[in-house]
């Protein structure tokens, strides 16, 4: 009891330091998407386009996505040093996985007959694209987001190990200070954040499948 | 107009969907695809707007070889409606409609003027469909929705992938009906892929029959089904559908019409007279009021002519049969051979007499009627 009063009181006296991290972590674990449904969904379409490409450039994000994100995050900071840019670089690869086989499999689930037709009256293989086949595999690419969102928001709680900011840096405090209330509102926020990125995002998928 | 010359097809795994295709479709006719399913009806099709490309042979559209056409501009060109109806479930009705005159760039407003005008020409009312979705459609709505989408930039060749498959008979009928009115207006040159004789017959003006990729007839819908090519071609049309359209004639459009006659009451010698002017070797015996009475030979004249006194009608015989005018030749054919005469007289009602029947008549008949047979005998 003592510790739920402790962790309010904790929240209510901290709450624009708590903000500010919360809105680090946002920034972090956007840029890091954006970034990868810039890369992603390009070798998503080449993926699909091009069968044994698919099966090399798979593979190699899904290399990425075995390493212990801790392992990764400290192998980036050899390559780009402690900060904020190895954070977002580390974001962006945990993100690329979902993004490339989800833009992949939407794509591939396109009914050949549909795109047989935009064929057929005469669109340019980029308008059969952009016209019919990304917006019918929309619903695919957002799930693929929604678990590349979830992920980011976890793996950025790592990001102060490398230099970075975020609701990790309370929970890092926290354990160094040995303050449990730092490191359960640190996570919690965290996984509160997750829970909302998911939600939000299901419902999107839901209503652009109907 | 559209022409495939030596086409050969074979995928890519080696199938041969067709095997040597010459075709000419010609300007502002439907022209119909029909054969069993897998026989090569879509492939032919998509080489005609390179959805797909020939292995072998050449296909061109008003003298162009299409190959040296821009695929892409050349599908703008030419309507296309899919077999599997294939609209686009994202956009809506008026967005699938306009999707042709939207990449040619019209503008907004005769795009909307032409969507409801083809709405309304599929008894759709554009306030009700114009927004929806193809989901929210039937399969016959959508399959309406195909024909239009395909007739939107009013291109002057269309191609139709059995575009009436999913409707029920009723609206079957209606488009069929729609589109042969339609037809008779625009003129375009169409290639209509079916499965069913019956909607080929009604709305073609050349029937092309295909079996395992290759041409087995290609012809009018009368040149069909009065002279299939062969058995196949017999078993697609149907027994009952060739019986009704190889009207079997009646015996009044076979028969002499005016036979020669000679009344009761003439001597033999008249009547020799008549046979060897006339060179027949026998009269029919009639009343002034034309009712037959019977026949006489050239041997009963020979035998009665020494008696100076004898007449018609004492030598004459009676027929023991007579046919009806529209006793059917076959009939009438065994009839003949059953009683082995040389000929039946035609009598109406009341005796009185309307032709005859004879085997000359009949080998005349076939042989304007039938033609193929003795060109198929060389
Ligand atoms: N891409 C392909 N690769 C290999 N074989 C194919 C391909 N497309 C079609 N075929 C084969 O070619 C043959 C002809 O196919 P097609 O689709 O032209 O038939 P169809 O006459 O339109 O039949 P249906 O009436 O069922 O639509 C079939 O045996 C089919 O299996
Ligand atoms: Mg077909």
């Amino acid at each position: 009891m003592e510790f739920i009063s402790n962790f309010f009181s904790y929240v209510v006296d901290n709450w624009a330091h708590l903000a500010s991290l919360t809105l680090d972590h946002i920034l972090m674990v956007v840029i890091g998407l954006i970034l990868a449904l810039i890369v992603g969904i390009p070798l998503g379409i080449l993926c699909a386009k091009n069968e044994k490409l698919a099966k090399v450039i798979l593979a190699t994000v899904s290399i990425i996505q075995v390493f212990p994100s801790i392992a990764l995050l400290g192998i980036l900071m050899v390559f780009f040093g402690l900060g904020f840019k190895t954070v977002i670089v580390g974001l962006f690869l945990y993100s690329l996985l979902p993004i490339v086989r989800n833009t992949y499999v939407g794509l591939r689930e396109v009914d050949e007959n549909i795109s047989e037709a935009g064929k057929g009256v005469g669109m340019t293989i980029t308008q059969l694209l952009l016209k019919v086949q990304l917006p019918l595999s929309l619903p695919f690419l957002l799930a693929g987001i929604r678990v590349a969102a979830v992920i980011a928001v976890g793996v950025a709680t790592l990001a102060p190990f490398i230099g970075g900011d975020g609701l990790g840096r309370d929970i890092l405090a926290g354990i160094n200070t040995r303050q449990p209330v730092k490191i359960f509102s640190g996570a919690i926020i965290a996984a509160i954040l997750a829970i909302i990125a998911d939600v939000t995002l299901g419902r999107t998928q839901e209503r652009l499948e109907h | 107009m559209i022409e495939l010359k030596n086409v050969k097809k074979e995928y890519d795994n080696g199938f041969v969907a067709l095997k040597n295709i010459n075709l000419h479709c010609n300007e502002g006719e439907i022209t119909a695809l029909i054969g069993p399913s897998g026989c090569g009806k879509t492939t032919l099709m998509k080489l005609i707007n390179r959805l797909d490309n020939p292995t072998k042979g050449s296909v061109s559209i008003k003298g162009k070889d299409i190959s040296k056409i821009d695929p892409v501009e050349l599908r703008r060109s030419i309507g296309y409606v899919i077999q599997q109806i294939g609209l686009f479930p994202h956009m809506n009705i008026a967005r699938n409609v306009g999707t042709v005159p939207k990449l040619l760039k019209w503008d907004k407003e005769r795009i909307k003027n032409r969507v409801d005008e083809l709405l309304e020409l599929v008894s759709l009312d554009p306030e009700i469909y114009r927004e929806r979705f193809p989901s929210e459609l039937s399969g016959g709505q959508q399959q309406r929705i195909g024909v239009i989408r395909a007739l939107a930039a009013e291109p002057s060749v269309i191609l139709m992938d059995e575009p009436f498959s999913a409707l029920d008979p009723i609206s079957r009928e209606q488009l069929q009906d729609e589109l042969v009115r339609l037809q008779r207006e625009i003129k375009k040159s169409i290639v209509f892929v079916t499965h069913d004789m019956d909607e080929a017959l009604k709305i073609a003006d050349r029937i092309v029959l295909m079996k395992s990729g290759e041409i087995v007839q290609h012809g009018t819908p009368e040149e069909i089904l009065r002279h299939p090519a062969n058995a196949f071609v017999e078993e697609f049309i149907g027994q009952k559908r060739l019986e009704r359209f190889q009207d079997i004639p009646p015996v009044s459009q076979v028969m002499v019409k005016r036979p020669i006659t000679v009344t009761p009451n003439r001597g033999l010698a008249e009547s020799m007279r008549i046979m060897e002017d006339k060179k027949v070797d026998s009269l029919i015996v009639v009343d002034e009021m034309n009712h037959l009475l019977g026949y006489i030979t050239v041997f009963d004249v020979v035998k009665a002519y020494s008696n100076e006194y004898a007449l018609v009608k004492h030598i004459m015989h009676s027929f023991n049969t007579t046919v009806e005018p529209d006793t059917l030749l076959p009939d009438a054919i065994q009839l003949m051979t059953e009683l082995q005469t040389p000929y039946l007289p035609v009598v109406k009602e009341k005796g009185i007499l309307e032709g005859l029947l004879t085997r000359g008549s009949i080998v005349g008949f076939i042989g304007s009627a039938y033609p193929s047979i003795k060109e198929g005998a060389v």
